[in-house]
């Protein structure tokens, strides 16, 4: 089973959010980048498994700049085969979503896995546009998967539960909490990572549909207003007449 | 020019529906709603009483497969000449919006929090640590909007309930089963949530946790540690990489507040915390502290509601 993995660069989680150039850019200065989470401990991880269990091979693929390199090595050291990086501003996730389509197209996975949305622009666009730009199915934030033979068995998320679900692959499917457990890249994965193939490929033509015109930062809270814990009752008459959210 | 909303109706129609309904009427053009499945027609008419003309219904569609809404959208946008498509940004929406996005070659905002402000639309980014303003650059629009960032507004009577054959084509996605724990209110819809964290020990201390949100008609919730070690379902877990909500009342107990838990809770309209450690970075993003022992405080909470819902 051939296995492809979007990968998406994000801002490690404990950054601070700050815009330069007219608040219309992210400031990246010292900022470091990880893996986005969801695209690493879930759709990466996930993927590995299935292929230690089944055979085949897992593939990953980011949109960016050169110096994303590193962020793609780690997913090599993490345990994917080969790695292939359209040279790219990833512009929107439109954008992004066709350059990984037109990729994919042309090599025959039986899965594409995204994680279920990044840290950073929590779009969650990127699989179903894939999806549909594959004419494939898409099954999105899954907890568990399954697969046997050509035939996918998932749980995901429906308002109030789960549903389980059964689809013909090839499919696509965002991952999500549930799925798998973190994996740590041992001294020898990071070995192995250096010799790995990482192809760099140009983008395709494509216009992105969507821009961000500028960033703002929320408004500091209010100092915390301290209650008696003997008093609950003021904290009670606080939620009713002044907050009115009970 | 009219704006075509999708609503969810397989369970009912929830409040975000009628918020997506409102936000469209606020674009100032006709509102067509459009939906899939068997739901009955008095209930789908209440799209009229927030400002649709009509509801359009496809009734061949039974199950969420995101590949047939996508395609019974995209016939309803060429049958009405809609330039606009507003969803509220829920499960089955994430799957599809992104999919009509390319089908229609429709720029998408997902997640945004207010009507738009010139040609942009501000959305949350980073985890609700900033905002966005982001601008569409297509002609046709897909907005998708966060749940609980406007109120649904009555504003009219019921409207018409029309079928419609929107060539869905074959489902692709076998629906096996469905389970859904009786009597928990689904944490995403919340409007009022209690949550703890490692500072209650152990999992059989729950229960007065479980106790409050009875009393207070809330969903339960946990931080990550707490998920990961097993003393609560991962669907409970919020924060940056579990749900991220936005409840009227947010209510924490034994959570010190790390930077990834507020990235899940940080748009929630009022965070009260309890803690016993008053260097809790959870109070510097808190609306009301306490600063006690959650296995005394919440108790005390618990009898005070219960006094309050008495007297009211």
């Amino acid at each position: 089973m051939k296995i492809l993995v979007c990968i998406s660069k994000s801002p490690d989680t404990t950054s601070k959010i700050a815009f330069t150039d007219g608040n219309s850019k992210f400031d990246e200065n010292g900022v470091q980048y990880i893996i986005n989470p969801y695209d690493e401990w879930y759709a990466l991880v996930r993927a590995l498994e299935l292929k230690e269990a089944n055979g085949g091979s897992v593939s990953v693929i980011t949109v960016g700049a050169a110096q994303d390199d590193a962020i793609i090595r780690k997913a090599l050291a993490i345990g994917a085969d080969d790695a292939t990086r359209i040279d790219a501003e990833p512009t929107d996730a439109y954008f992004v979503a066709m350059q990984i389509a037109n990729y994919a197209k042309e090599n025959a996975f039986d899965m594409v896995l995204t994680g279920k949305e990044t840290i950073n622009y929590n779009g969650s666009q990127v699989g179903g546009m894939i999806s549909e730009a594959m004419d494939l199915p898409f099954v999105s934030l899954a907890s568990k998967m399954d697969v046997a033979g050509e035939i996918a068995t998932l749980e995901t998320e429906i308002v109030g539960g789960i549903q389980i679900v059964e689809v013909q692959l090839p499919a696509v499917i965002s991952c999500a909490k549930g799925m798998a457990e973190q994996r740590i890249p041992n001294m020898r994965g990071i070995m192995a990572a250096r010799t790995k193939p990482l192809n760099v490929l140009p983008a395709s033509a494509v216009d992105a549909l969507t821009s961000f015109e500028s960033y703002s930062l929320p408004e500091a809270k209010t100092a915390c207003k301290m209650i008696d814990p003997n008093n609950m009752d003021e904290l009670v008459k606080l939620l009713h007449e002044e907050a009115k959210v009970i | 020019m009219s704006t075509l909303v999708y609503i969810n109706s397989r369970d009912g129609i929830a409040k975000n529906a009628y918020e997506a309904i409102t936000y469209a009427s606020k674009l100032g053009q006709e509102v067509i709603a459009i939906t899939t499945g068997n739901a009955n027609d008095s209930l789908l008419a209440t799209a009229g009483e927030y400002g649709a003309s009509k509801i359009l219904v496809d009734k061949s569609v039974g199950t969420d497969d995101a590949q047939q809404i996508t395609r019974v959208i995209a016939s309803a946008v060429e049958t009405t000449g809609a330039n606009t498509i507003v969803f509220s940004n829920e499960l089955v929406a994430k799957a599809v919006a992104p999919r009509l996005s390319v089908r229609l070659k429709a720029g998408l905002i997902s997640g945004a929090i207010a009507t738009p402000e010139g040609n942009t639309v501000k959305v949350n980014v980073f985890s609700g640590k900033a905002f966005g303003a982001v601008k569409i650059n297509s002609d046709k629009k897909i907005i998708s909007l966060l749940p609980n960032s406007i109120q649904p507004e009555q504003s009219g009577t019921a409207c018409s309930v029309e079928e419609f054959n929107g060539n869905a084509g074959e489902a692709k996605i076998k629906l096996l089963e469905t389970k859904k724990p009786e009597g928990e209110i689904p944490l995403p819809e919340a409007e009022l949530v209690v949550s703890a964290g490692r500072g209650l020990k152990g999992p059989e201390n729950w229960g007065m946790i479980e106790d409050l949100a009875k009393e207070l008609g809330a969903a339960t919730a946990c931080s990550r540690p707490v998920a990961d070690i097993g003393w609560r379902p991962h669907h409970e877990h919020v924060g940056q990489t579990g749900v991220a909500i936005r409840p009227n009342l947010y209510i924490a107990a034994g959570i010190s507040g790390a930077i990834q838990h507020l990235a899940g809770v940080n748009g929630s309209k009022v965070i009260v915390v309890v803690n016993t450690d008053e260097e809790a970075p959870f109070f510097k993003a808190a609306d009301y502290g306490i600063l006690g022992d959650a296995f005394e405080v919440i108790p005390k909470l618990t009898e005070a509601i219960k006094k309050f819902k008495a007297s009211n």
